[in-house]
């Protein structure tokens, strides 16, 4: 731990405050601006200024409108995300923490070769496989299914490198000989034992996926060509497509309360598990 | 360690999936991009024929271009902010450090889609917050989404969405610095700047390292914010932006397949050539 004595000395510097309030300022400006113009009827959206409250108070009939929608398309978009999130963040997880764990925990034949190519594909980007993915799942006729959102979401390399830096110092060899001496099974340890004591990691790791896939636009986009089983951002989206499509009913409230209406729990689940993440990078960044 | 074979269960569902979901498609987008649909013949093998039509095509060389110069400008800029704000929070000098910390990090949380929708909504001419301003103090603002700036906007964009992820990895690794490093430091009579840069910018660059790469994959597959902002500029923002726009429109609406796959290969052996090249660089000049 950092000794604090010598640093406490330090006074507080007002430039250093004033700067990094104008970052703040930045950072929370377009979010200001969400909540504000969520309050707004599509026609007070044109006629009153964006940074400030004006025109009737139309929050609640904003989420009425939303919610019911062409039939309450939102809440199904809503459904569709968090069972995108559950299963594909979820399943990523769980398949990164036990693989993590065996490649930091076990000798086996192929090791060297599994993690040569692991590693190596962390540098692959999501985004540049959506194109190739796509092409694949098309041919085998799995687009269009809530399975060619899912199985891609399911590989996170990266998490799993996370899982793996992470084992190597959190659980200590001698507590796996000690089980096995006990006669303790090898999948019985993981789940009794290592998993609580890797459980920081797993939340880190928990945390990355879930963002991921909550935000998932490109991947969707490409692959689903029926509204019923958009996420909430492909959803959006399409919403705004047609505000601008000759004769399209142009419905920017609806867009906007959507908006902050998919940003809310995603940020409660930042909020609550945020002092996970510092631990998780720290992990991620410091150890190469 | 004794148990040979146990480690492949634990790591086999992993492989399964990230064989049938990553490998596989990577192969097949390989496999596709040697053939080409052709009016006589059908589906014929033509080896790098696409390879070579991607090598002299201007709109995809277009939109490279445009993507390295976002690169070039975009990352460095967020890289310092992120910088100079992670330093700002391990100071000591901040008066709500958590409250800074946790804002400055919550656009991340944002989706990259609703980011999209609310800049472009402020920068948007309907009801734009610049227009407005413009209108009200009579100020010679530039048009956030025309030609010269459209790309600067998306970078705005890029900026708010990743400066606070990039502020925390930075001071991730400023935490993990040891505390005796520090109070030796003071012993030797080291200033506040002195011990900056003698001891946090080392301690900084495998985090530093990490940082780039990340946004130099970023950048190369740039996507979602200029295919959002398209519908708000349709004259400044094509449908060849940046290349995975590009590839998205030949596979989707041109139905251009094989020559799509040709495009997503090239830029995913580029993002990876670039990736790679920034790790090297990193791990050389620290040796």
């Amino acid at each position: 731990m950092r000794a604090t004595r010598a640093r406490r000395r330090q006074r507080h510097s007002l430039t250093l405050n004033l700067l990094m309030t104008v970052m703040l300022l930045y950072a929370v400006l377009p979010l200001f601006w969400l909540i504000v113009n969520s309050t707004k009827s599509q026609k007070a959206l044109f006629t009153t200024f964006g940074l400030w409250f004006g025109g009737r108070f139309s929050l609640w009939s904003n989420i009425h409108q939303v919610l019911t929608y062409d039939n309450g398309i939102f809440l199904r978009w809503l459904g569709n995300t968090v069972l995108y999130v559950v299963v594909g963040a979820g399943g990523a997880t769980f398949l990164a923490t036990i693989a993590g764990y065996g490649l930091a925990k076990y000798r086996f034949p192929g090791r060297r070769a599994v993690f040569a190519v692991v590693l190596g594909a962390v540098a692959v980007p999501g985004t540049a496989l959506a194109v190739p993915t796509f092409l694949f799942f098309s041919d085998l006729h799995l687009t269009n299914t809530p399975w060619a959102v899912i199985l891609p979401s399911l590989v996170s390399p990266f998490g799993l490198y996370l899982i793996w830096v992470y084992a190597q110092d959190a659980v200590p060899a001698e507590l796996l000989d000690a089980a096995r001496i006990d006669g303790a099974g090898e999948f019985r340890t993981f789940f009794r034992i290592s998993l609580r004591l890797l459980a920081p990691g797993v939340v880190t790791v928990l945390l990355f996926t879930i963002v991921a896939t909550w935000n998932n636009y490109f991947l969707p986009l490409i692959m689903l060509s029926q509204p019923t089983w958009y996420p909430l951002t492909v959803g959006l989206n399409d919403w705004n497509i047609q505000s601008y499509t000759a004769g399209g009913q142009a419905i920017y409230n609806l867009v906007i309360t959507g908006s902050l209406l998919t940003v809310i729990p995603i940020m409660i689940a930042f909020l609550i598990l945020q002092r996970y993440w510092r631990s998780g990078l720290a992990a991620g960044s410091v150890k190469q | 360690m004794r148990v040979k074979w146990t480690g492949w269960a634990f790591v086999g569902p992993f492989l399964a999936v990230f064989g049938f979901a990553l490998v596989a498609p990577i192969a097949y987008a390989i496999y596709l991009s040697l053939f080409r649909q052709q009016l006589i013949g059908g589906n014929t093998l033509v080896w790098f024929a696409n390879y070579r039509e991607a090598l002299t095509d201007p709109q995809f060389w277009g939109s490279v271009r445009r993507v390295a110069v976002f690169l070039a400008v975009q990352v460095p800029i967020m890289l310092v902010l992120a910088l100079l704000a992670a330093l700002a929070l391990d100071s000591a000098r901040l008066r709500w450090t958590p409250l800074y910390r946790l804002s400055i990090f919550l656009p991340y949380a944002v989706p990259a889609v609703v980011a999209s929708l609310m800049w472009g909504f402020m920068y948007g001419s309907q009801f734009g917050l610049v227009a407005r301003l413009r209108s009200a103090l009579h100020l010679g603002l530039p048009d956030p989404l025309s030609g010269t700036w459209v790309l600067a906007s998306v970078g705005n964009i890029v900026t708010w969405e990743f400066a606070g992820y990039n502020m925390l990895i930075f001071y991730a690794a400023l935490r993990a610095i040891p505390g005796d490093l520090y109070e030796a430091a003071e012993i030797d009579g080291a200033g506040g700047l002195r011990i900056a840069r003698s001891i946090k910018l080392p301690a900084l660059r495998p985090a530093g390292v990490v940082a780039v790469v990340f946004s130099v994959i970023g950048s190369l597959q740039l996507f979602t914010e200029p295919d959002v902002l398209m519908k708000l500029a349709p004259d400044t923002i094509t449908s060849t932006f940046t290349p995975n726009m590009y590839a998205y429109n030949l596979s989707f609406a041109g139905q251009e397949y094989n020559y799509s796959a040709a495009i997503a290969v090239v830029m995913g052996v580029l993002t990876v050539l670039a990736a790679s090249a920034v790790q090297w660089y990193g791990r050389r000049r620290a040796a």
